[in-house]
């Protein structure tokens, strides 16, 4: 019987072999620990699924990034031979990967990593001291030197604390910060995000974690009610300085009621700041400059993007500014704007977009709200065409609101219509294949980028 | 009525707390009257038959407290000492109101005498109040949250949320229950099944009590008891005051939901005049002293009234500034 490394989170991809636990030869029976598996977000263990003796250790401890299904064992049943049961073969169409969505990066393999460091050079920015990290350690790296800096900060949230944090964002902290300021809640978004904006009000700086921000939807009263309008309403007497972070968006496989992009509820509020971080380089200065922010700020991630590396500042002086995009690809013919998750989406389309002939603009927005209208403007106007990206529901969405600002400030500069992908107006479905229809794709890009430029 | 002063307040001290309810009952019938003359619009609720509770709990304070509330909050304002022109002239929509004209009657707040507004989504208030608490002791501070809420709000799931973090991470909070027997239009027997409101808060461990929240010295007794309690064990209390709304839940309320006799009836138990009574029976404080203090009050409250009135608009540029700092 073979042994194969399984898929340990609806994220996992590879893993990495740390130890076993048994040796060639050893009697195991049904449950038994046979190795120690590190996924993306724990270390877990790997049960034996029957009782027999370990026949071959095919992979050997301490090896990485081994793909989901692969062999790593082969274990001799006791009594009768066990028929394997052929798997039913799926035609998987070549860019769906094991966890349904669409992968990351293209076979032509165009790395945010890449863009970002042409786009460094472009910019004449400071000379940082970087390393080459992930999404969620840079996100840790944030909020540990925060916490560092001002010890009015401290986090909650569901699992933040003894857990290590449900996507390990925020790993560590507890050892590093203690239960005063590293604080696991109870399952009860309305009362502890109450509680966190209250704290705001007094003084502190909270940063309020969703496990994600499906679960908001249970405090968004408190949110949009008392976050948001306080300083208004008091005559800016009382501002409100916190940040709600986790992550937004479609997952992968998680269902409807998991997987849902909320930067159209969020950014309709007048009194909140929205950002949706599409690397790790940005979300550490974005979330730096979040939580240093005097105003409440919904920080959106992406479950898809925390295990993406890019190369990351150390310094802690570090920030990214709220409110200014980035032109992360310079081209001439057509604006592409996104944010979060759609960058990747994108720059997956790139190729097949400049085979066409085409040399795109692509604008990472990083900042929802405010928004960096000069830098969109400027580009449209130099372009002429337009369009927009986004995973959330198309209807009454961001990317409307997007639009409408174009056409009505670059009016005389269109070409062509504006157009906007965006997620289908429907539950997100569970199956691989519905689940990759539901969210904007390849194609998608290609054909709206055809249709603006009067390609057939 | 309750003659003991186990507080052993002086006459003079005792004479402050009086002004200050009478100070309140005539600031809210002169909004009454402002709002039936369309100079205060919107929502409008009044804090009239309810002045023991505030000024009651305000005798047990320290002055370091801070005191978060509803949308009932007028009463709750006067009492930290906030200056009553600029408490109307928010009501009046005006430049010189505490919130500029921007928040108005549910919306008023002060860093400096530590009031915390001012919320208008029943039960939201509770879980910020909490949250005040917990600023309160991450930073060591010797402070009470006092947090105010009615009987409406304890059916509202949020609170439940709140108690539960309250006394889970033990913080500086006294809750405080005004049951003036109707959120709105829906008796306390309409809306809320089980027993008394208080003990929903004691299946997470908060001690508490029910008071005659109509009598200022059974009130203040309680308050002293419960920042004794917080002081002494480091966690949450909560008081329920039974007390009652002369008027009705707001300006635009018919009140058909109660009867005329019962509303007259709990007016023989008026917490200002029973205060009075108590000052010239039992304290034999003399009858002109108190009648200097009211007139004062009248007259200032005229004064409120012209500063009010005659304060501009708010500039019409404020309307984008503080959306955000």
């Amino acid at each position: 019987m073979k042994i194969l490394l399984p898929a340990l989170s609806p994220t996992m991809e590879t893993g990495n072999l740390v130890k076993w636990l048994v040796k060639e030869g050893d009697s195991v029976v049904s449950g038994d620990i046979l190795a120690e598996i590190e996924t993306d977000k724990a270390t877990m263990e790997l049960e034996s699924p029957d009782d027999g003796k370990v026949e071959k250790i095919l992979v050997k401890e301490g090896t990485e990034n081994i793909s989901v299904n692969t062999e790593i064992a082969l274990l001799k049943v006791d009594g009768e031979e066990i028929e394997e049961i052929p798997e039913v073969s799926i035609e998987k169409s070549p860019q769906v990967s094991s966890n349904g969505s669409e992968p990351l990066t293209t076979e032509e393999n165009i790395s945010m990593n890449s863009i970002l460091n042409q786009t460094k050079e472009n910019s004449g920015e400071k000379n940082w001291s970087e390393k080459e990290i992930s999404m969620r350690e840079a996100l840790n790296q944030a909020i540990e030197e925060e916490m560092k800096l001002d010890k009015d900060v401290f986090l909650l949230g569901e699992e933040v604390a003894e857990y290590d944090g449900a996507y390990k964002v925020t790993q560590g902290l507890l050892d590093k910060f203690g239960s005063k300021r590293v604080l696991d809640t109870p399952i009860s978004e309305h009362g502890f995000t109450g509680l966190a904006i209250g704290a705001a009000m007094a003084g502190l700086k909270p940063i309020c974690e969703f496990m994600t921000f499906n679960f908001s939807m249970q405090a968004i009263d408190q949110i949009v009610n008392s976050a948001a309008k306080s300083l208004y309403m008091s005559g800016g007497e009382i501002n409100v300085p916190i940040v709600f972070r986790g992550p937004n968006g479609a997952a992968a496989r998680v269902g409807a009621q998991h997987s849902q992009c909320f930067i159209s509820w969020f950014s309709h509020i007048p009194g909140l700041i929205v950002i949706a971080p599409s690397n790790a380089r940005d979300a550490k200065g974005l979330l730096k400059s979040s939580i240093r922010n005097p105003n409440p700020v919904v920080f959106l991630e992406h479950e898809l993007l925390y295990k993406e590396k890019t190369n990351v500042p150390e310094e802690s002086d570090f920030l990214i500014p709220i409110g200014k995009g980035n032109l992360i690809k310079e081209g001439k013919d057509v604006t592409i704007i996104g944010f979060s998750m759609t960058v990747q989406r994108i720059l997956n389309a790139l190729p097949s977009i400049e085979k066409l002939g085409i040399s795109p603009d692509i604008i990472d927005l990083r900042s929802i709200k405010p928004l960096d209208e000069e830098l969109i403007y400027n580009s449209v106007k130099k372009t002429n065409r337009v369009v927009i990206v986004e995973d959330g529901f198309g209807s009454t969405s961001f990317g409307s609101h997007l639009s409408y600002l174009i056409q009505s400030n670059c009016f005389d500069f269109l070409d062509s219509e504006i157009i906007k992908v965006s997620g289908k107006d429907v539950p997100m479905p569970y199956a691989e294949n519905l689940e990759k229809l539901a969210l904007p794709n390849t194609d998608e890009i290609v054909s709206a980028v055809k249709k603006v430029s009067y390609i057939n | 009525m309750n003659k003991k002063n186990k507080n052993n307040f002086t006459n003079d001290q005792l004479l402050k707390f009086y002004e200050k309810m009478f100070l309140i009952r005539k600031f809210e019938e002169k909004a009454a009257q402002l709002y039936g003359a369309g100079k205060i619009g919107g929502f409008c609720h009044l804090y009239i038959g309810q002045e023991a509770v505030v000024i009651g709990i305000l005798s047990s304070i320290n002055s370091e407290d801070t005191v978060i509330t509803a949308y009932r909050d007028h009463g709750h304002i006067l009492a930290r000492g906030v200056d009553p022109k600029s408490v109307m002239a928010e009501l009046t929509g005006r430049k010189d109101g505490i919130s500029k004209g921007k928040g108005g009657s549910m919306h008023m707040f002060s860093k400096a005498n530590r009031f915390y507004g001012g919320h208008g989504i029943v039960g939201a208030q509770v879980p910020l109040g909490v949250g005040i608490g917990f600023a309160h002791k991450y930073r060591n501070e010797k402070k009470i949250s006092r947090v105010y809420l009615g009987d409406g709000a304890m059916s509202n799931g949020q609170v439940f949320e709140a108690f539960n973090l309250a006394s889970l991470w033990e913080l500086p909070v006294l809750f405080i229950i005004e049951n003036n027997k109707y959120g709105m239009g829906t008796s306390i027997g309409r809306s809320a099944a089980g027993g008394e409101l208080y003990e929903r808060a004691t299946v997470f461990g908060i001690k508490g009590e029910k008071v005659d929240g109509m009598n200022f010295f059974n009130v203040s007794e309680s308050a002293i008891r419960a920042r004794e309690y917080i002081e002494k064990n480091s966690k949450p209390y909560i008081i329920e005051m039974d007390t009652y709304r002369f008027r009705g839940h707001s300006m635009s309320d018919p009140g058909l939901y109660r009867t005329k006799d019962e509303v007259n009836k709990m007016k023989e138990i008026d917490p200002v005049l029973m205060m009075k009574e108590t000052l010239l029976n039992d304290y034999k404080i003399q009858e002109d002293t108190i009648k200097d203090i009211e007139s004062d009050i009248k007259k200032q409250i005229k004064d409120v009234e012209k500063f009010s009135l005659e304060s501009p608009l708010p500039d019409l540029k404020e309307l984008y500034t503080e959306v955000y700092l």
